[in-house]
């Protein structure tokens, strides 16, 4: 039999996040939020820590709450609703799943309670110009001098690059740009010689970076694993965090979806709510399939994540997953402002940035054709 | 049928051609091109070119001062225009408030306004919409009563684009409320200087302030400012709303974005050591917009057959309205696709005239996302995607 409904655990986590939001996360919060200099609230984050929301993405194995793909869903589908700014998937999920998967025991015993507690930000810093949404196209080279490794290249879009104190930096050992094999993920200090960084906000309020390595020198036990072999864990990192932004575009498409139904009942024109216009009302319920076909399939691909199939099936249905609710964004997203006439494209309302949300959620870590045809080709 | 041009027709398009080449400052060509865009002394310097030329007004007749030109050579014009990235006069005093003081404006009027409209002196903008009447216009509030020699104007007024910019501002005003909606409506004239009027910029998703709200408390407005009759307003209206859904597909425009698009695909890697332009997705995808675009230009060139030979534009225009800009739009999503993770950083100041700081992202891909925002106005404004599709059922179909 198949059970959708989510357990208790569940439960709990899901109305402890609307708790938070609801007290400390309304849309002026938010916007002073985004307007600080940190660009995320660090009360926030000690909070996260204390509700033990950090332990989320992790397995038991490490000192997590279970790592299941279901329970990250359930919060981050609550996340977007309110589009948080803070950097979870960035730090937590990106960057501690990477480390998670190919840190050594003593890596992981060092770097993961301090995620998990709230007292480390990190980046992981992978893509570069040039090699779009591609994972194993990089060009930031590593050369191993001795005991040292020196790193030379610049990484593009990396989110949470302006706070991250260490940077999860991938870079190649050997092999042509675009091989699978002869990638390494450094653990670089962001205040390293070499390193700087151009910091801003992304279109969702999100803090993200371009990155330049300039003979940046790190000992050669700063790389996660064995060399040349981190492809893999980085596949797994960004797969799980494509699931991550995926539910939480759901989230998000979920209240532009409730905010363009209310205002379609207060807005009059003609004499008449809007929402007794049939055209629009079409239009509405068009926008709530888009809404459910989009969370089922991100329900299936988190159920796959944390289920007994093969590699290629989880990566694959990851895929799915983000080509589907990335027509689910176009559609919902575009609906929302045009219903809501002019006001919806102001900065002053909320809708707008719903909208500025999903379409960063539609880009991040591979677009809907990318996804669309990494599953052709899975 | 027939859709070439005759020998003077093709001679003048070399005409324009040359001009534009000639005449249409290249810095400015550079900053449309960069996405940066051009400010207020700009655009009027541009157009004061054109005045020079005597192309300022090319939907103006020859007594004012127009070209007096025909559908075709209009048509011819405005392609050449679009595809070199010149910007069109701005269309307030141009093409909305002139048609309306030509038709309907008193001989002082039209001596008193026209000609700085033709030399790009004064700038106006529209005062149509209000808060609570976007699509329902003729619902519309702001009063006008009549005081002496005066009107006393009362109400506010939303979206005015560029009103920032603004000297004049054309209104409509309420000035019979026992009437019909549509029956109590005035069409008038206001010096944005007048006191009691205040102006507060709204910020669109883009981060620009493009629009503002226009508020108005006890504004005496001369009496002589009211074009034609009291009342009329929403019949001289109706006109100038015809007239700007006329060359308004923007196929020229959307021409250079194509050409632009298939430049930057070249340009652009797809990751896999080939560029987006062989990726099959975006291929098919460019091919969509380039076949919809031809099929756009040849419903505006029937549109405009029927212009020449003298018949008013008719509800079929919307089609142009409809197409064009939804057109407009998928082309502002190409340009996301393209620019990837690059249209992410929100950096609305470094496409501002005058931008110092280290940019962020290869050439414009930043302003990918800020057209896409700033773009979904076109299905919003000028009478909404909607309402112009129920003008086509009702007023074509007959539903
Ligand atoms: C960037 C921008 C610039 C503008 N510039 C100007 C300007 O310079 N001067 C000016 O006067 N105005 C300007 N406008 C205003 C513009 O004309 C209005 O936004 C437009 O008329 C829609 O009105 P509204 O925004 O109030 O939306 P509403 O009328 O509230 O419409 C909301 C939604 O309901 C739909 N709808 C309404 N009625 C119907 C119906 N009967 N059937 C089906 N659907 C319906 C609409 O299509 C829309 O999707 C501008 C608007 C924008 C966004």
């Amino acid at each position: 039999m198949w059970i959708f409904s989510n357990t208790e655990e569940q439960q709990m986590l899901q109305e402890s996040v609307q708790k938070f939001v609801y007290k400390s996360y309304d849309f002026d919060t938010r916007n002073q939020i985004i307007a600080s200099e940190k660009g995320f609230s660090q009360e926030n984050w000690d909070l996260f820590a204390e509700l033990g929301w950090l332990t989320v993405p992790f397995k038991e194995d490490d000192g997590g709450f279970g790592g299941s793909a279901v329970d990250l869903a359930v919060m981050m589908e609550e996340f977007g609703k309110a589009m948080l700014v803070e950097p979870f998937i960035a730090t937590a999920v990106l960057a501690g799943g990477v480390i998670s998967e190919q840190g050594s025991a003593e890596q992981k015993a060092e770097l993961l309670p301090k995620i998990m507690e709230g007292s480390l930000q990190l980046a992981c810093a992978y893509a570069e110009q040039g090699s779009r949404f591609n994972l194993a196209n990089i060009k930031t080279s590593a050369v191993v001098e001795g005991d040292t490794v020196v790193l030379n290249g610049s990484k593009t879009a990396v989110l949470n690059g302006s706070n991250a104190e260490i940077l999860l930096v991938a870079a190649r050992e050997s092999g042509a740009a675009t091989d699978s094999e002869g990638i390494s993920v450094f653990l670089v200090e962001a205040a390293s010689a070499g390193v700087s960084i151009q910091s801003f906000a992304n279109v969702d309020g999100k803090k993200s970076a371009e990155i330049s390595l300039k003979d940046v020198s790190v000992p050669v036990s700063q790389r996660l694993g064995t060399s040349g072999s981190a492809l893999q864990a980085l596949q797994d990192g960004v797969d799980r965090a494509t699931l991550a932004v995926s539910a939480e575009a759901v989230g998000a498409m979920e209240s532009l979806l409730h905010k363009t139904v209310e205002y379609s009942k207060t807005r009059k024109q003609f004499g008449t709510a809007i929402g007794t216009f049939q055209a629009l009302q079409h239009r509405m319920a068009d926008m709530f399939i888009e809404c459910q076909l989009a969370r089922s399939i991100v329900i299936m691909a988190a159920m796959k994540l944390d289920g007994g199939e093969s590699a290629l099936e989880k990566t694959k249905s990851v895929s799915a997953a983000k080509s589907r609710i990335g027509r689910a964004i176009q559609k919902v997203g575009q609906e929302a402002i045009q219903i809501h006439g002019g006001i919806g494209m102001t900065e002053e309302l909320d809708v707008g940035h719903l909208f500025k949300s999903v379409t960063a959620a539609e880009i991040m870590f591979g677009n809907t054709d990318y996804h669309t045809q990494r599953f052709a080709s899975l | 049928m027939n859709a070439d041009f005759t020998a003077e027709e093709l001679q003048f398009e070399n005409e324009v051609r040359e001009f534009l080449q000639n005449d249409f400052p290249a810095e400015y060509r550079e900053k449309v091109d960069a996405g940066i865009r051009l400010s207020k002394d700009e655009l009027v310097h541009w157009q004061k070119i054109l005045y020079k030329k005597g192309w300022a007004a090319s939907n103006w007749p020859v007594e004012h001062g127009g070209t007096g030109w025909s559908a075709t050579e209009k048509h011819i014009f405005a392609t050449e225009m679009g595809l070199i990235g010149a910007p069109e006069p701005v269309p307030f005093g141009m093409k909305m408030v002139a048609p309306v003081l030509m038709a309907y404006g008193s001989d002082e009027q039209k001596q008193r306004f026209l000609p700085d409209i033709l030399q790009s002196n004064v700038w106006w903008c529209q005062g149509y919409s209000e808060p609570n009447s976007g699509s329902d216009l003729a619902s519309l509030k702001t009063s006008a009563v009549r005081d002496g020699d005066e009107y006393v104007v009362n109400g506010s007024k939303t979206w005015n684009t560029y009103g920032q910019y603004a000297d004049w501002i054309f209104c409509l005003v309420r000035t019979d409320t026992s009437v019909k909606k549509q029956e109590g409506i005035s069409f008038m004239l206001i010096d944005m200087k007048t006191p009691g009027i205040t102006l507060k910029p709204i910020v669109l998703l883009d981060g620009h302030a493009e629009v503002n709200e226009v508020f108005f408390d006890e504004v005496r407005v001369p009496a002589n400012n009211l074009i034609g009759e009291e009342n009329k307003g929403w019949t001289y209206a109706k006109v100038l709303l015809t007239h700007e859904r006329t060359n308004i597909s923007g196929v020229p425009r959307g021409k250079r974005r194509l050409a632009a698009l298939k430049r930057l695909a070249g340009n652009t890697d797809d990751g896999f050591g080939g560029t987006m332009l062989e990726n099959s997705a975006f291929k098919t995808k460019l091919a969509e917009v380039d076949i919809e675009l031809q099929a756009l230009e040849y419903s505006e060139l029937r549109t405009l057959a029927a212009l020449s030979v003298g018949k008013a534009p008719g509800p079929e225009s919307s089609i142009l309205k409809i197409v064009g800009t939804e057109l407009a739009q998928e082309m502002d999503e190409l340009f996301v696709d393209l620019a990837g993770y690059n249209c992410l950083p929100f950096v609305p100041e470094q496409f501002e005239d005058g931008f110092q700081g280290e940019a962020v992202g290869p050439g414009n891909s930043a302003a990918a996302a800020l057209s896409y925002f700033n773009n979904r106005k076109l299905s919003i404004f000028g009478g909404s995607n909607e309402i112009q599709r129920n003008i086509i059922s009702k007023a074509v179909l007959g539903l």
